[in-house]
């Protein structure tokens, strides 16, 4: 009878907590729109080809004649379509490089003088600069900016050679557009993630700092509610609510990018479960002691804030220095989204992800419990 | 021999970092009584009642509720006490019903005994309402009612009727006088308003700066010096001077709350008034009004710290 009354109290304190959620209008928002809103703007964004600008600058030379017969003058001349500038901030020769598959590249042309080429580059509006000076063609741009060496190599081909890059020429080329592969794939796991840590670490710190500050939690337990109750109700709420999110947005993306879930969906379901039980515990160990809201802002940012730019989110974390890859891999965060991207994309089964889980598990019950110990419930 | 105390408070002391909140507070309760605790803000009212409920500790002495300490017992004293805290604020999106079972639950409670707390605490046209949009008074009533959820032997409640309008403090009087005329409960209030702790109490502890200046039942704090009476006056012409210049005499003049009204309190009415006036004279002051009253515990307040209550 007794256990029988416990239970019911642990589905009075969810159905309370789950109440308190659903009737705020902003959680449908934040909570389901918004990701699917960030999935989409970002997926189209990064999988629509379109029109390239590339902006040269090319600097003015004292025409003699040998320079006007320069291979860069004699180029743009001849095969580039004119365009009489009236403001100094207008192209002087347009040419396009027509491509069904990789999308046009449009090369525009400025003609300027060294300084002003320089001011340009520095404020990223061109990435390159052509400087044609003893019949040599110079070719000025920062090799670390992979853009601009992009502009460099495909132009350089064009002048050098006048052999232009068009369809038949690179008819090897072959765009990935293979599901698995495109930067969509890569995005709709990570924003899963990231939806699991920022709703959990917001919705169960804060929602606890919260009710410590209103003196809520000081009234419940002058109660003979269990404490450990409230705690787990809590966590189901915000879990359940998770997997709602998680799984409108995953829809959205099977639907509207063609994504497929290539492993196994129960290994994905255990790692999606082992993720909310590592930022369940995190967030009660964070919210275990402060009942000032300010507080708890920073503190929660000071957890989610590396781990939204460290985890490989959005691009992947191995443009990072290589002494903080082994770092960055042990990050919740990153171990939750390598592991379900590894599902997602890669195939991966249960026996590829055990390992991420039991962590993920362990680290979640550790910093519950601990959180749990220095609880301030007044 | 003490078995019929409730509550026993026996030298108890409390600091914080930087305040000595209690300082060696000593007080029994016995069954069925109501307790005010009076005194202004930070009189250390809050802190003794937080000891009494178990959410603080006391740093030296002892506290016992029905003849048990907080330690090992926080189970089955929470059953048997009903407590307020100063400003609770409960889930604003959960109906009053919803927030009522939610805590009917924990103590094993059903829908029946919500119902009845939302009768006699006056909100069955407020029953469906969000907390969030309920008034001041409609959520003082809730807490009360949730106070009450347990039919508690011992109600504790900190200041159920600060910030409220006078209509919506005197309903929360209603309830609570209702509630003893029908119960057993014991109950301590605490509150800074003279007329709260008069109307609802039989005894009255009053607080300041951590210690208990005077207690007793209103009778026995204000028939203490019988003779003593108030007058309040007010002047037509002059100027009086401040109570220094009237050392010596056998009574002290304050300013009233208007400015315009004087008090004066006079240790013996019938040999101090004819005092009283002819040193009016004196200073050819005349009188346009004069009203002889009871003393009231905030004239004893004022006679015990120089200060008034809610200053």
């Amino acid at each position: 009878m007794n256990k029988l009354f416990r239970i019911n109290q642990l589905w009075r304190l969810t159905t309370a907590l789950f109440r308190e959620i659903i009737r705020e209008p902003g959680v449908l928002f934040w909570g389901i729109l918004f990701p699917i809103l960030m999935s989409l703007g970002l997926g189209l964004a990064f999988t629509k080809k379109t029109d390239v600008l590339r902006k040269v600058a090319v600097i003015r030379t004292f025409r003699s004649s040998s320079a006007d017969s320069s291979v860069v003058y004699n180029f743009l001349e001849k095969n580039c379509e004119r365009n009489s500038p009236e403001e100094t901030d207008e192209y002087r020769w347009k040419y396009v490089i027509k491509d069904d598959k990789l999308g046009n590249s449009v090369f525009l042309f400025y003609e300027m003088d060294w300084d002003q080429a320089m001011i340009l580059l520095k404020r990223g509006t061109i990435s390159l600069l052509l400087y044609s000076k003893d019949d040599v063609t110079e070719y000025h741009f920062d090799p670390m900016n992979s853009d601009a060496e992009l502009t460099y190599l495909k132009l350089s081909s064009i002048i050098g050679a006048g052999d232009i890059l068009t369809v038949s020429s690179n008819s090897e080329i072959k765009p990935l557009t293979v599901t698995g592969t495109r930067y969509i794939d890569f995005l709709v796991p990570g924003l899963i993630t990231m939806g699991v840590m920022m709703s959990t670490m917001w919705g169960i710190s804060y929602g606890i700092i919260e009710k410590r500050s209103k003196k809520l939690l000081r009234r419940l337990v002058a109660t003979p509610m269990k404490k450990s109750h409230f705690l787990i109700a809590l966590i189901t709420v915000r879990v359940t609510m998770n997997f709602i999110e998680a799984l409108v947005l995953l829809l959205f993306a099977l639907i509207t990018f063609k994504m497929t879930i290539q492993g196994d969906i129960l290994a994905l379901i255990l790692m999606f479960l082992a993720g909310n039980i590592a930022f369940a515990g995190i967030a009660v160990f964070v919210s275990s002691h402060t009942s000032n809201t300010e507080v708890g802002n920073g503190l929660i940012n000071f957890v989610v804030f590396p781990m939204m730019v460290l985890s490989g989110i959005f691009f992947s974390y191995h443009n990072f220095p290589d002494w903080s890859i082994p770092i960055i891999r042990i990050l919740p965060l990153t171990m939750l989204t390598d592991g379900i991207r590894s599902i997602f994309n890669e195939g991966a089964g249960f026996g590829e992800v055990v390992m991420p889980i039991l962590i993920l598990i362990s680290a979640g019950i550790v910093f519950f419990v601990t959180g749990l110990k220095i609880f301030k419930w007044h | 021999m003490t078995i019929n105390n409730v509550i026993e408070v026996k030298n108890v002391w409390k600091s914080f970092k930087t305040v000595q909140a209690v300082k060696g507070i000593n007080l029994n309760i016995p069954k069925g009584q109501f307790v005010a605790l009076l005194g202004p803000n930070g009189a250390g009212k809050t802190t003794l009642v937080e000891m009494i409920e178990g959410i603080q500790k006391p740093d030296k002495g002892e506290i016992t509720i029905m003849g048990k300490k907080w330690k090992g017992n926080e189970d089955r004293l929470h059953r048997i006490i009903g407590i307020s805290l100063q400003e609770t604020r409960f889930i604003d999106k959960l109906r009053v019903t919803e927030t009522l079972q939610l805590f009917a639950e924990f103590f094993n409670l059903g829908i029946k005994r919500v119902n009845e707390i939302i009768e006699i605490v006056g909100l069955e046209e407020k029953k469906r309402a969000y907390v969030v949009n309920l008034s001041g008074g409609q959520r003082q009533r809730l807490a009360i009612g949730i106070a009450l959820i347990n039919t508690p032997q011992i109600l504790l409640l900190d200041e159920p009727t600060t910030g409220l309008d006078p209509n919506a403090r005197r309903e929360i009087w209603d309830i609570l006088q209702k509630l003893k005329e029908v119960s057993e409960t014991s109950m301590i209030l605490t509150t800074h308003y003279m007329e709260e702790a008069e109307n609802l109490c039989d005894y009255i502890v009053i607080m300041d700066n951590g210690v208990i200046l005077r207690e007793g039942t209103l009778h026995q704090l204000l028939a203490e010096d019988s003779k003593e009476k108030v007058v309040e006056f007010t002047i037509e012409n002059g100027s009086l001077p401040d109570t220094s210049s009237t050392e010596g005499l056998p009574f002290s003049i304050r300013s009233g709350e208007t400015g315009e009204k004087w008090i004066v309190t006079l240790l013996n009415f019938e040999t101090g008034l004819p005092d009283f006036l002819s040193f009016l004279k004196s200073r050819n002051i005349s009188l346009s009004h004069m009203e002889c009253r009871r003393k009231t515990l905030d004239d004893l307040f004022v006679s015990l710290t120089g200060r008034k209550i809610n200053e």
